[in-house]
C-alpha cells in the first residue's frame, strides 16, 4: 500500500515538474523580448545589436529615457494616446453594455441578423476598413482631431464588446430582473442596479479589449492624424526612425514606458475579473 | 390585503394559446393554490398578475383596480420565485430591504421591518451573509422575507418549494402555512405538487391546457371532481378509472364492461343521466376499493379478484388486483399478509363512486 502510494506521489511530482518546466519556458519566451528591449534602452549610443547577453549592459545609462522625455514630444504623445484610449474605452463599453442588453433581453425585428452582421464585421481585415473610415472622418471634418480618432476606435471595437457582453448577460437569470421589477425598479433601474454590478467580469474584459486595441493602434492613427502635436505614441515613436539613422535607445525607452499604463490597467482590472458573481442567486 | 379577479384571460405566444378564458375570483385574505401539470399555464397566469407577462386579452383586477397596464412595481404585490432570484451581490439584509430602499422609506422603519421579518423566518443570524453562503432552505426563506417586508396587498408564490429536497419541502410547507396564519394575507400559490395544494389551500384552482377545470376547497375537488382530468389529477395514489357502458334493466342502471357488471344505485347516478348504452368511465379511489370487507348497503356486491402485487408503504399497503381483465388498485391497512396470486374478494364503496361521461368527460354522478 505504502509502495503504491509513493509511486502515485512520484508520478504526481513528475507531472508537477514537467508542468512547471513548461510554464517557465513559456514565461521565458514571453519575457525575453521585453528584457532585450529593456537592455537596449539602457545601452549607451543607440546600439541595437550587441554580443553582450547581460540584461543590464556595461555602462548602462538612462540617457535614452531623459532624452526621450526632454528632447521629444513623447509625453504629449503619451497624453494624446491616454486621452483617446480612455475616451474610447468608456464610450465603447457604455454603448456596448446597453446594446448588448437589448440584444440579450428584448425581442425585436432584425435581432438575429443584427448579431450576425456584428460578427461578420469582425471578419473584415482591419486594413480594408481604413479607406471607408478615412472617408467618413473626412466628411465629418474630424481629420486630425481627438474626436475623429475616438469615433473610429469606438465603432471598430463595438461589435466584439457587444458579443462578449451579450454572451455574459445571457447567463444572468432573468428572474433577477423580474424580482427587481416587482421590488420597484424600472427596466433601466433593473439594468443599472442588478445587471451591471453582476457583469463586472465581462465589462472588465470589454474595457481591457477596448483599451489595448486603441492603445496599440497604428494604421487608423496614421491616416487620421497628421500633425505631430496630435500624434499618439505609436506614430510618435516612428518619428524617431530616420532614413539613415534610427535612435534605437530612445525607441526602446519609449517602448518600455508605453507598457506601464497597460500594465496598470491590467493589474487594476484583474480584481474585477472574478467569475461566479451570480453564485447563490438562483438554484444552480 | 386585497381581492384579485381574473376576467376572461387569454394569453397567446405566437399561435400557441396558453390561457383560454380564465375566470377566477379570489377573495380577501384567501389562500388560493393554482395547480396543474407542467405547461398548463399556471405560472403564466401568475406572471400576468405580477405584470411580468403581457395580457393578450381579458382583465385583471387587484382590489377592483384594473392593473392590465400597470407596471409591476405599482401593483403592490410581492413575488417569491421558483429559483429564489436573490440578488447575489447584496447581503441577506440588502436583499430584504432593497424594495424599501427604492421607496426611500425612513431608515428606522426599514430596520424595524427587516428585523421583524428576520425574526419570523429565523434569519437574524444570516443578515450579513451573502446568498451564496446560505443553504437552499435559507435562501428560500430570504426570498420569502423579501416579500414579507414589503407588506404587499397580494403575495405570489411561484412553485417556491420545487427546488428543495423532500424533507426541507415538508418543513417549508409547514412554515408557509404558519406564515399564512400569522399574516392572514391574500396568497396566490402556484404548484404542480398536489400535496402542497391539498395541505395549504383554502381553495384550489385546477388547470389544464390553459383552462380552469375546477375551483373549490381541497375536500370538494377530492370528493367531487367535476371531470375526468380532475379525478385523475387529484389524489395519490390516483383514482381507478374503469371504462364501460350503462344498461338499464327494470329501471336499475348497470355499469358493465368485459370484466365487471355492477348495479349503480340511484343515489350515485340520477335517473336523468342513466341512458341505455351510454359510454361512461367509473371512478373509484383506491381507499374505496374495500378488500375482504363484510359489505353492506352502501357497498357493491362481492367481486372476485386476484392479488398481483403488494406494496408496503409503512402504515398503508397498496394492493394491485386483477378483476377479469381489469386492473384495480386498493389501499388497505398495512400487513395484508396475502401472497401474490391469491384470490381476494372486494367490494366498491358506492358513497365515493364517481361516474363520468366518456365523451364529454364531465361528471354525471351525484
Amino acid at each position: 500500500m505504502k509502495k503504491k502510494m509513493s509511486a502515485a506521489a512520484k508520478r504526481k511530482r513528475l507531472n508537477h515538474l514537467l508542468l512547471h518546466t513548461g510554464l517557465i519556458l513559456f514565461a521565458a519566451a514571453c519575457v525575453y523580448p521585453l528584457l532585450r528591449i529593456f537592455s537596449v534602452s539602457l545601452r549607451p549610443g543607440d546600439k541595437l545589436v550587441s554580443m553582450d547577453l547581460s540584461i543590464i549592459p556595461a555602462g548602462a545609462t538612462l540617457i535614452s529615457y531623459t532624452k526621450l522625455l526632454g528632447d521629444t514630444m513623447f509625453l504629449r504623445w503619451l497624453w494624446n494616446s491616454l486621452l483617446i484610449t480612455l475616451a474610447t474605452s468608456f464610450i465603447g463599453v457604455s454603448l456596448a453594455s446597453t446594446a448588448a442588453y437589448a440584444f440579450s433581453r428584448f425581442r425585436f425585428p432584425g435581432k438575429k441578423v443584427g448579431m450576425i452582421l456584428l460578427l461578420s464585421s469582425q471578419m473584415i481585415p482591419a486594413g480594408m476598413l481604413i479607406l471607408p473610415l478615412f472617408l467618413m472622418i473626412m466628411k465629418l471634418k474630424l481629420m486630425n482631431t481627438y474626436l475623429g480618432m475616438i469615433i473610429a476606435y469606438s465603432v471598430s471595437s463595438l461589435p466584439f464588446s457587444i458579443w462578449i457582453l451579450k454572451g455574459y448577460y445571457d447567463t444572468i437569470p432573468r428572474s433577477l430582473e423580474e424580482a427587481a421589477l416587482v421590488d420597484g425598479t424600472s427596466q433601466v433601474g433593473a439594468f443599472w442596479r442588478i445587471i451591471l454590478p453582476l457583469s463586472t467580469p465581462a465589462l472588465s474584459i470589454a474595457f481591457l479589449f477596448n483599451f489595448t486595441t486603441a492603445w496599440n493602434e497604428y494604421l487608423v492613427a496614421r491616416v487620421v492624424l497628421f500633425s505631430s502635436k496630435q500624434y499618439t505614441w505609436t506614430l510618435g515613436l516612428f518619428e524617431l526612425q530616420g532614413q539613415y539613422i534610427t535612435q534605437w535607445g530612445m525607441f526602446a525607452a519609449g517602448s518600455m514606458l508605453v507598457t506601464i499604463p497597460v500594465l496598470c490597467v491590467f493589474l487594476y482590472s484583474s480584481k474585477w475579473l472574478i467569475s461566479g458573481l451570480t453564485l447563490g442567486s438562483v438554484k444552480g | 390585503m386585497a381581492t384579485v379577479q381574473f376576467k376572461k384571460i387569454i394569453k397567446k405566444f405566437g399561435d400557441n394559446l396558453v390561457l383560454n378564458g380564465v375566470d377566477v375570483d379570489i377573495k380577501d385574505h384567501e389562500f388560493v393554490v393554482i395547480v396543474g401539470p407542467s405547461g398548463c399555464g399556471k405560472t403564466t397566469l401568475l406572471r400576468m398578475l405580477a405584470g411580468l407577462e403581457e395580457i393578450t386579452d381579458g382583465e385583471i383586477f387587484i382590489d377592483n383596480l384594473l392593473v392590465n397596464e400597470l407596471h409591476p412595481s405599482k401593483r403592490e404585490i410581492a413575488m417569491v420565485f421558483q429559483d429564489y432570484a436573490l440578488y447575489p451581490h447584496m447581503t441577506v439584509e440588502e436583499n430584504m430591504n432593497f424594495a424599501l430602499r427604492l421607496r426611500k422609506m425612513p431608515k428606522k422603519e426599514i430596520a424595524a421591518r427587516v428585523t421583524e421579518a428576520a425574526n419570523i423566518l429565523q434569519l437574524n443570524k444570516f443578515l450579513k451573509r451573502m446568498p451564496k453562503q446560505l443553504s437552499g432552505g435559507q435562501r428560500q426563506r430570504v426570498a420569502i422575507g423579501r416579500a414579507i417586508v414589503r407588506k404587499p396587498k397580494v403575495f405570489l408564490f411561484d412553485e417556491p418549494l420545487s427546488n428543495l429536497d423532500a424533507k426541507l419541502r415538508e418543513e417549508m410547507r409547514v412554515e408557509i402555512a404558519k406564515l399564512y396564519q400569522r399574516l392572514n394575507a391574500t396568497i396566490i400559490y402556484v404548484t404542480h405538487d398536489q400535496v402542497e395544494a391539498m395541505t395549504l389551500a383554502g381553495r384550489i384552482v385546477i388547470m389544464n391546457h390553459g383552462i380552469v377545470q375546477q375551483v373549490g376547497s381541497p375536500i370538494e375537488v377530492y370528493r367531487k371532481p367535476c371531470n375526468l382530468f380532475v379525478a385523475g389529477f387529484i389524489g395519490s395514489p390516483t383514482m381507478n378509472l374503469l371504462s364501460g357502458r350503462l344498461s338499464i334493466a327494470d329501471g336499475v342502471s348497470v355499469f358493465f364492461n368485459e370484466s365487471l357488471t355492477l348495479p349503480i344505485p340511484a343515489f350515485v347516478l340520477p335517473q336523468k343521466e342513466a341512458r341505455d348504452g351510454r359510454e361512461v368511465v367509473l371512478g373509484i379511489r383506491p381507499d374505496d376499493v374495500l378488500v375482504e370487507h363484510p359489505g353492506g348497503e352502501k357497498c357493491s356486491s362481492k367481486i372476485e379478484g386476484v392479488l398481483e402485487v403488494c406494496e408496503l408503504l409503512g402504515h398503508r399497503e397498496n394492493l394491485y388486483l386483477k378483476v377479469g381483465g381489469q386492473r384495480l388498485l386498493a389501499t388497505v391497512e398495512a400487513f395484508f399478509n396475502r401472497s401474490p396470486g391469491s384470490a381476494v374478494s372486494l367490494c366498491l364503496n358506492y358513497q365515493n363512486m364517481h361516474i363520468f361521461d366518456k365523451v364529454t368527460e364531465r361528471r354525471i354522478s351525484e
